[in-house]
């Protein structure tokens, strides 16, 4: 029987990677559990053979209930009725499957009923599931919402929800406004003091609310009145047994159909506050979107996966002039760059998932000890790292997923712009991960200022200093030169001094860094298991040394008055 | 209102998946080139007993099965999604059993166990394809049986209403408790293994499974529900004369190896004529209908 994780031992080898020691260590918080609990792990190798047990668990019901109903749930989506979002109805049988297989609320302590799975495992848990369906994924990862509630909520409210989750009810975060996108300092949704009734109350209209009809909202509101800016933004929870948010509208999408994006109107909605006042966008949201982002760097390698699939497939399989069009140089290129993209991508994912992991399992333990000295240098270092990366592993993965659906299709030649055919569906799909959760213009953004300060550098320099193997050296020298390249290419757009420009040449720097990140990220895995990757090393390292050269050419020519001619 | 439910269960060669090597020479089939599964239909039949567990809280699910030491496999795959426990019949006396000497070993289980509510298990194994176990089984406790049972409709004051498939449609048919079930392929299928039962049954085994040197040996003094019972012939009070080869009367004469060919073709045009004449001759063949 097919199995999405099974069938990938690329996601095995990244669970297996020597850093997931300390991740679990810290995670596991020494063990503590295994006399509390029947299913807690009593050890390392114990911990690792329960997440390869989950991973397969997901695999199959991913392979063989998610996926056989994607089709039907694209076709038929979700509707409304009175106010209410339904699901498309082969979506329940998607639920359902994911509840009896325990996979709710699956990151949480288990003294709430979670599985305490690490970060890095519930985004390998993420990849398999979007593989199967990427709609799909979207609800059922929005149970991450719950991290958020963890960190910042009352410890009454941890007991009134998390439990919730752990049982399958779904979540969603209601952030965006008509007014209100990228710019979410502008949102207007008003919270007002109940004081009779001891609760707040919610009033306004949120739109682009993914699974909007949710079990349990936190929802960004404007608590102080008279303000405009983040400063007056708080965050609440909002408990669908309570009433009064209904579902005005579903939108009709270009892709991920099975997810459902809606439009909701508060009346004077019942809500509890999270945390405190005026933290709810500084502070909440952004620990919120990290976590989504990194969810649609995982939905994003997925897809990509999915992609690479389904293009191999047909093309091992499609005859032309009397042979299989895989032999053709010019397909094969395709489907090797789209393989590399993939390996390189998924490394990235979890590298980034494992730092995310480090830190937030030392700022855990911090709520039940002070740490030490080594402790807190590392939560800081870690911190640092996974702020650095998330902008990266979300950018990148998402317009990897797009090209490599895009060359699906291509890979699939006129079949592929027939409806009956997957790849279609996946590059509608694919399309809105570049966008949601900050544009990758806006995770450029995110990413300059660890561009300018030379956080991404140093750990460049860091890694260049591993070691590879014999086989890999000469691809280790082209990477040498990269940096190079990229060094003299940030002197330069430092030098210019003009901050537009140095706006304007962002994306090229964020991609250079990404390029050459990922480079001696496959590197790393190539060495540790050529039979993997050596293939994707070479082709990946090929693929950047073509963009950085180019960019660095691009940014060597470029100088103020260069920007005149882009201006509209 | 709180069930006790016993689904039997049977390890299988997965005849599904036949190779050219799944028969021996000699016409046997070659167990190690197949792998061995869970029954599929013993798989519906186990979530049907997990839906009534779901359905009365504070029932119990057990899972009996016959078989060699990794047929223990069948008893976790239980426990993985939502079984209590089960019992494992293994003996070097039940092997070669034929029908009548499985529902005695299985009969005589379910009565060292206590008789339950129900017992439920799948209308047949992929390897014997008999169909006769569960009804022989019901014989031998005295027990009311409904076979071909395509969903379990309400279990209410004693009674149990069940949907069963019969010649061209279904039927409702309603019968006291206890009771023995076998049901159907078309039932709904199993559910998924479930993360925490996994986490925690993983190392559930049969004694007869450990060796020396496995890992986490001292797991199975402090939590006992990682032991699977274990039965012999004489753990359940059997009578040798009626177990395994010895009670099976059953004896194959001769295996025959059968190449399918195609007999008659016919070419049809898509005319009217024709069409018309091949559905006039299905319904003659009482082929449709």
């Amino acid at each position: 029987m097919a199995n999405y994780y099974t069938d990938h031992p690329e996601i095995g080898f990244h669970l297996n990677h020597p850093e997931m020691k300390r991740v679990v260590d810290l995670r596991e918080k020494d063990y503590a559990d295994k006399d509390k609990y029947d299913y807690a792990p009593v050890d390392f190798e114990d911990a690792m053979e329960n997440y390869r047990r989950v991973l397969e668990i997901t695999g199959d019901v991913a392979a063989n209930i998610i996926e056989p109903n994607s089709e039907s749930v694209d076709l038929e989506g979700p509707h409304l009725e009175n106010g209410r979002m339904i699901y498309a109805s082969k979506t329940f049988e998607n639920i359902e499957a994911t509840k009896k297989a325990g996979l709710w609320g699956v990151s949480m302590p288990r003294r709430y009923g979670g599985l305490n799975l690490p970060n890095a495992v519930f985004s390998m848990l993420s990849e398999v599931i979007s593989a199967a369906d990427a709609g799909f994924q979207n609800i059922w990862s929005l149970q991450s919402c719950i991290d958020t509630l963890y960190e910042f909520g009352s410890e009454e409210q941890r007991q009134e929800f998390i439990p919730r989750v752990c049982q399958g009810e779904s979540m969603s975060m209601d952030l965006t406004e008509p007014d209100a996108g990228s710019d979410l300092q502008r949102v207007m949704l008003k919270a007002t003091r109940d004081e009779e009734n001891d609760c707040w109350r919610l009033n306004g209209v949120k739109r682009f609310i993914t699974n909007g009809d949710s079990d349990i909202h936190l929802v960004l509101a404007r608590s102080e009145e008279g303000t405009t800016d983040g400063r007056g933004l708080s965050m609440f929870i909002y408990d669908k047994r309570d009433g009064g948010v209904d579902v005005r509208h579903i939108e009709h999408k270009l892709g991920i159909h099975g997810s459902p994006t809606c439009e909701l109107t508060y009346k004077n909605a019942k809500a509890q506050l999270c945390g405190s006042t005026r933290m709810g966008l500084i502070k909440y949201v952004m620990a919120l979107m990290n976590g989504a982002r990194l969810g649609i760097a995982a939905q994003s390698v997925g897809l990509s996966q999915e992609a690479y699939n389904e293009a191999l497939s047909y093309a091992n399989d499609r005859q032309q002039f009397g042979q299989k069009i895989i032999n053709f140089p010019a397909v094969y290129d395709m489907l090797s760059r789209m393989k590399a993209k993939l390996d390189a991508g998924r490394s990235l994912l979890y590298q980034t998932a494992r730092y995310v992991d480090i830190y937030k399992c030392l700022e855990d333990i911090q709520r039940d000890r002070s740490l030490t000295a080594e402790e807190k240098q590392e939560m800081k270092k870690y911190q640092r790292l996974a702020d650095a990366f998330t902008p990266v592993a979300k950018g990148m993965n998402s317009e990897y997923a797009n090209q490599n659906a895009y060359d699906a299709v291509s890979v699939h030649g006129g079949s592929g712009f027939i409806m009956e055919y997957k790849s279609q569906r996946l590059m509608r799909d694919a399309r809105i991960f570049s966008i949601y959760e900050g544009t990758t213009q806006l995770q450029v953004v995110a990413a300059a200022r660890y561009i300018s300060n030379g956080t991404y550098l140093n750990i460049i320099k860091e890694m260049l200093e591993r070691n590879v193997s014999e086989e890999l050296r000469p691809l280790h020298a082209h990477v040498e030169e990269m940096v190079a390249q990229y060094e003299e290419s940030l002197a330069r757009v430092k030098e210019a001094a003009d901050q537009e420009m140095q706006d304007f040449l962002a994306r090229r720097l964020y991609d250079m860094t990404a390029e050459i990140i990922m480079s001696l990220l496959i590197l790393d895995d190539a060495t540790r298991c050529p039979e993997l990757f050596e293939k994707s090393a070479n082709v990946y390292v090929r693929m950047a040394e073509e963009n950085v050269a180019g960019k660095a050419a691009y940014i060597k020519n470029f100088t103020s008055e260069t920007l005149n001619n882009f201006r509209s | 209102m709180s069930l006790k439910i016993i689904v039997l269960a049977k390890q299988v060669p997965d005849t599904r998946n036949v190779g050219s090597d799944a028969m021996t020479p000699e016409g046997t089939v070659n167990r190690s080139a197949l792998p061995a599964i869970f029954n599929p239909e013993d798989m519906n039949a186990l979530e049907q007993a997990l839906r009534l567990k779901d359905q009365f809280p504070g029932s119990t699910v057990h899972v009996l099965t016959m078989g060699p030491a990794r047929a223990t496999e069948v008893i976790r795959e239980g426990l993985y999604r939502g079984a209590d426990g089960g019992y494992l019949l293994s003996d070097r006396a039940f092997a070669g059993a034929d029908t009548l000497a499985t529902s005695y070993a299985l009969a005589t289980a379910i009565r060292k166990i206590g008789i339950p509510d129900i017992v439920i298990g799948g209308r047949q194994a992929i390897d014997g394809d008999t169909a006769q176990v569960g009804p022989q089984v019901a014989q031998k406790l005295d027990l009311n049986q409904i076979t071909y049972v395509n969903s379990i409709d309400e279990v209410k004051d004693g009674l149990i209403t069940v949907t069963r498939h019969i010649d061209g449609g279904v039927e409702k048919v309603q019968a006291p408790l206890p009771i023995l079930l076998t049901v159907n392929g078309d039932a709904a299928p199993c559910r998924p293994q479930n993360a925490k039962l996994v986490m925690k049954y993983k190392r559930a085994t049969a004694p007869m499974e450990r060796t020396e040197d496995m890992p986490y040996a001292e797991e199975y003094e402090k939590k006992p529900y990682l032991t699977v019972t274990q039965w012999t012939v004489a753990d359940i009070d059997g009578d040798y004369n009626q177990c395994g080869l010895a009670g099976s009367p059953t004896k194959v004469k001769a295996v025959q190896n059968i190449a399918f060919k195609a007999k008659e073709s016919k070419t049809l045009t898509g005319s009217d004529e024709d069409i018309n004449g091949l559905v006039q001759e299905l319904l003659n063949e009482k082929i449709i209908g």
